[in-house]
């Protein structure tokens, strides 16, 4: 069994799942829940500063998006940051860490944008003996109506400020939680780097509507007739975190910068994924929360077999390996060539290949009277709609074409490679060198 | 219950009265919306898809699916009963193992098909249920149409000719419309009373007359149905039983399984119907396993079925003949009846294996018999009461496609014609295509 061990600017943990500051680390009932079943560390959900807590609604705060057989896809919430006394908090926390000392456990904060607030709870966490702090500046709803959140996270200089003083104020390594709701995320991402922060993290939830009552047409979750837009999580945000993720991890500027990754993050594959793309830690909330802790066992024995099957022995040889191979649209290979290529053994014949390729893309798929479905090469631009409707999975495949052969659709030799950049229909094209 | 299953002879109340209610309920529940959805589901969507192609009225069951994936069965049920208006007893009734579901791509993937019929069940109750008929009849067009038999064709003929703004009357000569739904399948396939309340349903169109005890030949003749009416359509089924041409065959207790099974689903308190101890049935179709189950179900203790060719030739399919095997039924096969012997009462059959000879199939020699206080034959229907003038094309009427018989002015369809399995499906395929034949006709729209 492979070492999962993960030592994350600094940080030791046992595994690189963390669960991710939301509801499920709220309190140490929970936390010692998640340690017990087998969970690598968390970021306790986030502390605000002293005084009366914020207050939640009374109503849902949770919408959703399913898929088939209801599987959850996509989760929102309008929560906001503990709702429970500081005090009590700190006291937890304190105790948690004490009983268990190899887990990981970050303390998530979002307090006003002011030196003196920052000082205060830093002061207040350092007691706890917790591993590090993790700053909230993702928080889409509620806290950044209140110049919080990502209300800081949307404006780089607040970001580099704030991060200044925490590092200057504390001795704890520092993660900087990004929020996506923002054009450019390597703009917040270099700004946290600039301020001293250790890493960032990312992504937290999107800002979201996930559906309409239409009986009361109100957006949902409702809260007595009116809704409030919240933040997006789970599955279906998996695509554009991992992008944003490799974003700062391919940037010059933020290249090497540690990330802990987050979104969407449901099993090993998903986690190795983000590691892949630079992430040193996941981060999971949805999948937890779908289906509770013990999924920890699947993520880690996943992780594990999937080390050994490739040879690693260290997360730490997982992490950036696929940064090399992210690249810009302009770079890919443009006499890269593939045909669909239909598994006829593998083949249901539900037409759905046929129907989306006939409808909606190229016409290269022919269909037979007895349902025999098969690729025309000579139509086949190798899109891969046909692949990714087809309920079976391997049944069709893209298959390169190997170099020098001729290509029935264009008529042209697969040659080697080049790029857009040279390419005689694009103006901009530099004569090649 | 005053008697059991081994009680001598042939006896009522051999079961509790709950055995009753529960043995006869539908044999398959009703799905609750959570089931529904989740079935649904599983549906693809495929493109042109072979389901839609392997049901007799075509009817577009990816849509149908994908209206209750979207939450709106009632839409989904209106999709159905628009190809379809006894689309409620054919989801009960379909051999859908063979039809749509033995289509589907499910089928072939996972040996597991979607639950079409059980699906297209939700979607027609819940339409159904609002009592509210979905179909608005066109204006009155003045013509006037008579069709004979209120079975599934005749039924789906006069809903669609009355769609279209002709005014129909259905002449039948039972107590009760609905045909073999409500005298000729078995009772848990159509439990509730189904049959009557969907006839009452569809009738809801308007412009639809129901005439019961009507019987054609006696009551009146085609040619004064043709001299009132602007077109004919007979839907009159198979009125007649083949008989085993045996001595004895008409001894107390030997008689006829449609007869059996129509007695059955007249019978409001069942544990007042007799049922043999031992009971026999002859045949190896439909009839024959709704005949045998039910037998078991009312109580009896053995019950035989023979067929005298081999089981890959059997009328019912694999999924019937297992349900009849799960009930307790023994199932026999390349065997036929040579002798019945009675007492007064019926006692025994007696059998003769079967081989195949230079002539046909051919008794073996080897012979056994087979305790029977209940002999039920279910060896097939024939045509009966055909009006003259009319051809036949075999022992069926003669029909085009389009359900018009070789005289002008008449269509026919249903089991008394050709080319269907006479199924219920086929029934209502065959009826409405006629409708549209005969609208066409009326209005000269068509050929």
């Amino acid at each position: 069994m492979a070492n999962l061990t993960t030592n994350f600017i600094g940080i030791k943990s046992p595994n690189p799942f963390w669960l991710a500051s939301a509801p499920p680390t709220d309190k140490e009932y929970n936390v010692v829940r998640a340690f017990k079943a087998g969970w690598g560390g968390v970021v306790w959900k986030t502390l605000g500063a002293e005084g009366p807590p914020v207050v939640n609604v009374n109503g849902p705060r949770y919408g959703a998006v399913w898929g088939a057989d209801r599987r959850l896809l996509g989760l929102n919430n309008i929560e906001l940051i503990t709702d429970r006394p500081l005090e009590v908090n700190l006291r937890e926390i304190k105790q948690v860490k004490r009983d268990w000392p190899d887990r990981a456990l970050v303390v998530s904060l979002m307090v006003p944008c002011d030196e003196e607030s920052w000082k205060a709870i830093l002061r207040h966490v350092e007691d706890t003996e917790a591993d590090g702090v993790e700053l909230n500046f993702g928080c889409p709803h509620g806290m950044s109506e209140r110049g919080m959140g990502s209300a800081v996270g949307q404006v780089p200089e607040y970001i580099e400020m704030v991060t200044r003083w925490v590092k200057s104020h504390s001795r704890m390594p520092c993660i900087v939680k990004l929020t996506p709701n923002i054009a450019d995320i390597r703009k917040p991402a270099e700004a946290a780097k600039r301020g001293g922060a250790d890493a960032v993290s990312l992504i937290n939830t999107i800002n979201s509507i996930t559906s309409v009552n239409l009986d009361t047409f109100s957006p949902e979750p409702m809260i007595d007739g009116k809704g409030a837009h919240g933040g997006y999580c789970g599955p279906a945000v998996k695509p554009i975190a991992l992008n944003m993720v490799a974003e700062i991890a391919r940037s010059p500027e933020t290249h090497g910068l540690p990330i802990s990754g987050i979104g969407g993050v449901t099993t090993w594959r998903d986690a190795v994924e983000f590691m892949t793309l630079g992430a040193g830690t996941v981060q999971v909330c949805t999948a937890a929360m779908t289906y509770g802790f013990g999924i920890i066992k699947e993520l880690t024995a996943g992780l594990s077999q999937y080390m050994d099957e490739k040879g690693f022995t260290s997360v730490d040889q997982l992490v950036g390996r696929a940064v090399p191979n992210i690249t810009d649209w302009q770079y890919l290979n443009l006499n890269y060539v593939a045909k669909a290529k239909i598994n006829q053994d593998l083949c249901i014949s539900c037409g759905r290949c046929y129907a989306a390729c006939e409808d909606t893309s190229h016409q290269a798929i022919s269909m037979s009277p007895d349902r025999k479905f098969e690729v025309m090469d000579d139509e086949c631009v190798a899109c891969n709609l046909c692949v990714n409707v087809c309920p079976v999975a391997d049944c069709i495949t893209m298959e390169p074409m190997a170099k020098g052969s001729v290509d029935p659709r264009t008529g042209e030799t697969v040659g080697d490679y080049a790029n857009w950049t040279t390419h005689p229909n694009n103006p901009m094209a530099k004569a090649a060198e | 219950m005053s008697n059991s299953p081994t009680t001598p002879g042939i006896a009522a109340s051999r079961l509790h009265a709950e055995d009753y209610a529960r043995h006869f309920d539908d044999l398959y529940p009703a799905y609750d919306p959570h089931e529904a959805m989740v079935a649904a589901d599983r549906c693809y969507f495929c493109h042109d898809a072979p389901c839609i192609t392997a049901c007799p009225t075509e009817i577009d069951i990816p849509l149908f699916i994908r209206q209750i994936q979207a939450g709106q069965p009632e839409a989904a049920g209106k999709t159905i009963f628009s190809q379809n208006i006894l689309g409620g007893m054919c989801a009960r009734v379909c051999p859908t193992e063979t039809l749509c579901e033995g289509a589907c791509v499910r089928e072939a993937a996972e040996g597991k098909p979607v639950e079409i019929g059980r699906l297209q069940r939700y979607a027609t109750d819940r339409l159904i249920a609002r009592n509210a008929h979905p179909f608005t009849r066109a204006a009155a067009s003045g013509k006037r149409v008579a069709v004979v038999g209120a079975g599934p064709a005749g039924l789906a003929c006069a809903h669609r000719l009355a769609l279209h703004g002709h005014d129909v009357t259905v002449f039948e000569a039972r107590e009760k419309p609905g045909g073999l739904n409500e005298y000729g399948i078995a009772a848990y396939k159509a439990a509730h009373d189904f049959a009557r309340a969907e006839v009452d349903w569809l009738m809801q169109i308007g412009g639809i007359t129901l005439r019961q005890g009507w019987k054609l030949g006696t009551d009146g003749t085609l040619a004064d149905l043709q001299a009132e009416y602007d077109a004919v359509f007979l839907g009159i089924g198979l009125a007649g039983v083949n008989a085993l041409g045996l001595e004895r065959e008409d001894a107390p207790g030997a008689r006829d399984a449609v007869d059996f099974i129509a007695e059955l689903r007249q019978t409001t308190d069942l544990s007042t119907l007799p049922i043999g101890r031992h009971v026999v049935v002859i045949g190896g179709g439909m009839t024959a396993v709704d005949a045998a189950v039910q037998s078991r179900l009312l109580g009896a203790e053995h019950v035989t079925m023979v067929y005298r060719r081999g089981r890959e030739e059997m009328g019912a399919s694999d999924y019937e003949l297992s349900h009849a095997a799960n009930e307790g039924v023994k199932i026999i096969t390349n065997a036929m009846p040579v002798a019945i012997h009675a007492n007064g009462a019926l006692r025994e059959v007696e059998f003769a294996y079967t081989r195949q000879g230079p002539t046909g199939l051919e008794p073996s020699g080897e012979t056994f018999r087979v305790k029977a206080d209940h002999l039920f034959k279910a060896i097939g229907q024939k045509l009966e009461g055909v009006p003259e003038g009319l051809a036949l094309d075999g022992r069926k009427l003669s029909v085009g496609a389009d359900g018009r018989t070789t005289l002008a002015g008449v269509w026919a369809g249903g089991d008394c014609t050709g080319g269907g399995e006479d199924l219920t499906v086929t029934a209502v395929a065959q009826g409405r295509d006629a409708a549209e034949s005969i609208h066409a006709a009326l209005t000269g729209a068509g050929a």
